[in-house]
């Protein structure tokens, strides 16, 4: 008999337990806490299971969310589990860093009449509860295919790429330049919004299946492609190696002490934690300090600085409607009484006689017509203000480092470095044996674009490797 | 982890560590340097390489004691291990096509220079070192340089060994005496890659210098190794770290390189280490 499915007409999504703004400006822990059973429960109500998906459709890994949210209502979250792992395996960090709001909430039809759907609430309470109650089945060890793969870089899509190849029996290594695998994951997204041995859980499940990772290892400097391929004997790689190369504004002053990319004082906060006292690595504890830029980047360099003891104004060139980020951090960041200035566009930095930064000279601007993306163009106005600061935190992009691209014959680059790929489902590049994806390919985007692309060049990979003699 | 299989104190502020990283023997070339972490706490350090055996892999590292990591590393005897060695990094000196050329080194940038000195010799070039120490005790590397070298001058600033002098002398000196120069090659403190700078450009000899800022992840991936060159800003780990000496910011180099003084100082107190700066 086909069951009657009640549902919650509660139009708000049920509340994520948080810490309080107070006491999380004081540490580093987790912010949001995860919703327990019987919230999870009740907000899995929600959901009308709709018939034609269109969650699903702009989940970029198609994620069967109205499937596992059923299992939820039914209180089984070891199905829900199973459910979700089959398209995403990385659950736990996509319910935490994805931009839910421009994809499957984006569409909810409850979002027509109230909130839409928690999906990333529900997707991260699956996993942490999966994980907690040891719901999955243990990882089963396939049997070799006596094919190597080679993986460069370790985030998130070289992550997926290297577990989906494993899966199929496939000898995976991964070469990482830092020391520590997890890319962006491991280096950049803050402790409080994705705690650390998350991202460790998932590199220890993918050592246990096989998967080799190394770490020190600078593809194109210690290794290039071609001798993967000819002398260690990979019979194909794929290219995760992202979009680590910082952007400076090149304004004058730049280059005094206290100008920071993000990219540096989120490496020594979050990859070096040099937010603990018992680590060596400085990182500058400001008093004052400007962010420049609107992206998650600098939610997350002004959120850390917050909690290094400044008092942290981001400064943005376009208005609040604009802002990249993802919602929940734009939130997040005011509750913690990080300041915005919007419509602002830094044009010099000054400094003390000591060439300590002390101020930011900015112009302020007003938008325009829409420009490529879509978003209102920031136009100058010829007037000028000047923000006081002693740490000057520059979050305006990031491209793909150029290192590959140098080093590797055959292998055909866009002009701003991105590495072509001649097939958008399966990342094959220019080069034969070499698939590419995430960040090097796309510039900077997301996570979970980063995952589907690792995910669908492993298919392919595997297909390759099936008719390769 | 990287084993370290020797450890040699080549006088009290300056040690040689002889480590296995078989990634890094395979692919170094003089004038690259390795990321090393000593251990889980520790930073991710710069060092040049200063000697490396392809077929053991084997690379030595020499670096001076000058604050927690260091000491540290300072510390370790064979069979002990370190965290992290990564490299080869940053872009080879160009050794090749020259005829003639001056190598100058101070104090343990001589662990720099040695390499590069070599290479142009292997190369092809009559090379001229001229090596700087503040006095006798802190001499290093002194018969390493010889075995190549068409003219040594030593020089130490208390004229405890060698001749009295700074460096910059035995340069002019050389300059003076009719040698010319393809190249100067110049590593050392900060202030004197400034001086040589400033005198071969009087004299018109096209000069290098390494650079040797402080560093995070040695790939260009943070920028805190930028250096103004002319009017451009470089990143040291992958554009450098050797630079037109004519073009460098020697000024703003001394003070990104003052950054971090807190914390370092608060470091070396924390490791233990005596100061005898
Ligand atoms: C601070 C910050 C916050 C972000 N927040 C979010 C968010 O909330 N939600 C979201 O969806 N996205 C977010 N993003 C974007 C997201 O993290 C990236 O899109 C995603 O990580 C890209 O994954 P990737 O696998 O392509 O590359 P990366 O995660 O960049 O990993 C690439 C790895 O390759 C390594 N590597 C590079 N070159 C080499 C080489 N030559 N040899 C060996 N290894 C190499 C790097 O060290 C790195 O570990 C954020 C990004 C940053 C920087
Ligand atoms: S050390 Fe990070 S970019 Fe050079």
């Amino acid at each position: 008999m086909p069951e009657v499915k009640k549902i919650n007409r509660q139009k708000e999504k049920t509340p994520m337990p948080q810490l309080s703004p107070e006491v999380r400006i004081t540490n580093f822990d987790e912010v949001a806490l995860g919703l327990d059973r019987e919230a999870a429960i009740n907000e899995a109500m929600r959901c009308l299971g709709c018939p034609d998906q269109p969650c699903v459709g702009k989940c970029p890994v198609g994620v069967p969310i109205p499937a596992f949210i059923n299992c939820i209502v039914r209180d089984n979250p070891k199905a829900a589990i199973k459910t979700i792992k089959r398209q995403n395996l990385f659950p736990a960090i996509c319910g935490r860093v994805c931009p839910q709001e421009s994809q499957c909430e984006s569409v909810c039809v409850r979002a027509r009449n109230g909130q839409p759907v928690g999906i990333g609430y529900l997707e991260r309470y699956v996993a942490d509860t999966a994980a907690r109650e040891n719901l999955e089945d243990p990882t089963r060890v396939p049997n070799p295919t006596g094919k190597k793969v080679a993986i460069v870089g370790s985030g998130p899509g070289g992550l997926a790429a290297a577990g989906e190849l494993a899966k199929a029996g496939h000898a995976v290594t991964v070469f990482e330049a830092l020391h520590k695998p997890g890319g962006v994951l491991e280096y950049g997204i803050p402790q409080f919004r994705l705690p650390k041995d998350i991202v460790a859980r998932e590199v220890s499940k993918l050592k246990e299946l096989g998967v080799r990772i190394k770490t020190n290892v600078i593809v194109g400097k210690s290794v290039t492609i071609d001798e993967l391929l000819d002398l260690e004997g990979f019979d194909a790689v794929y290219i995760g190696s992202g979009a680590g190369l910082p952007t400076f504004m090149n304004i004058p002053g730049e280059n005094f002490n206290g100008v920071f990319s993000a990219n540096e004082y989120l490496t020594r906060t979050n990859l070096m934690k040099g937010y603990l006292p018992e680590t060596r690595t400085p990182v500058y504890r400001a008093k004052k300090a400007a962010i420049v830029g609107g992206g998650n980047v600098a939610m997350d360099a002004a959120r850390c600085a917050r909690r290094l003891g400044a008092d942290v104004t981001i400064i943005y060139r376009r208005s609040e409607a604009e802002l990249p980020a993802r919602a929940e951090e734009v939130e997040h960041a005011k509750e913690e009484g990080i300041k915005f200035q919007m419509l602002t566009s830094p044009v010099e930095i000054q400094a003390d006689e000591n060439n300590w930064v002390n101020q930011v000279k900015c112009e302020t601007m007003i938008l325009g017509e829409p420009d490529a993306s879509g978003r209102r163009r920031p136009q100058p106005t010829g007037e000028y203000v000047t923000l006081e600061c002693d740490c000057v935190i520059m979050a305006i992009g990031n491209s793909p480092n150029p290192l590959i691209g140098q080093t590797t014959p055959g292998l055909d680059l866009q002009k701003w470095g991105g590495i072509i790929v001649t097939d958008e489902t399966t990342g094959q590049t220019t080069k034969s044996k070499v698939w590419a994806g995430g960040d090097a390919v796309s510039g900077a985007a997301t996570v979970i674009l980063a995952l589907g692309a690792g995910k669908a060049a492993a298919k392919a990979i595997n297909q390759y490797l099936k008719t390769a003699s | 982890m990287y084993k370290v299989l020797e450890v040699e104190h080549l006088n009290p502020t300056v040690t040689r560590l002889k480590v296995e990283a078989p990634e890094v023997a395979r692919k170094a070339l003089p004038g690259q340097f390795v990321i090393v972490r000593t251990d889980e706490a520790g930073e991710r350090i710069p060092l040049t390489i200063s000697n490396y055996d392809r077929g053991l892999g084997h690379i030595e590292i020499i670096f001076q004691i000058v604050g927690s990591e260091t000491f540290l590393l300072d510390r370790k005897k064979p069979g002990d291990y370190l965290s992290d060695i990564a490299g080869p990094l940053g872009i080879a000196s160009e050794t090749q096509g020259k005829n003639k050329v001056a190598v100058v080194g101070g104090g343990v940038g001589c662990a720099i220079a040695l390499p590069v000195a070599r290479q142009f010799a292997q190369d092809g070039a009559v090379v001229h070192s001229i090596v700087g120490f503040r006095t006798r005790d802190l001499v290093i590397l002194e018969d390493e340089f010889k075995d190549f070298s068409a003219e040594f001058r030593m020089m130490t600033d208390d004229g405890s060994y060698g001749q009295k002098g700074l460096v910059t002398n035995a340069l002019e000196e050389l300059i003076c005496a009719g040698h010319q120069y393809d190249e100067v090659f110049a590593v050392g403190p900060v202030i004197m890659m400034k001086f040589v700078a400033q005198l071969t450009k009087q004299y018109k000899v096209k000069t290098k210098v390494s650079m040797n800022p402080i560093m995070v992840d040695g790939t260009g991936m943070c920028g805190a190794c930028r250096v103004q060159v002319g009017s451009e800003t470089k990143f040291a780990c992958v554009h450098g770290p050797d630079f037109d000496g004519h073009l460098i910011d020697y000024d703003l180099l001394m003070r990104r390189n003052t950054q971090y003084r807190d914390k370092e100082q608060a470091n070396v107190q924390e490791v233990g280490m005596v100061c005898n700066a």
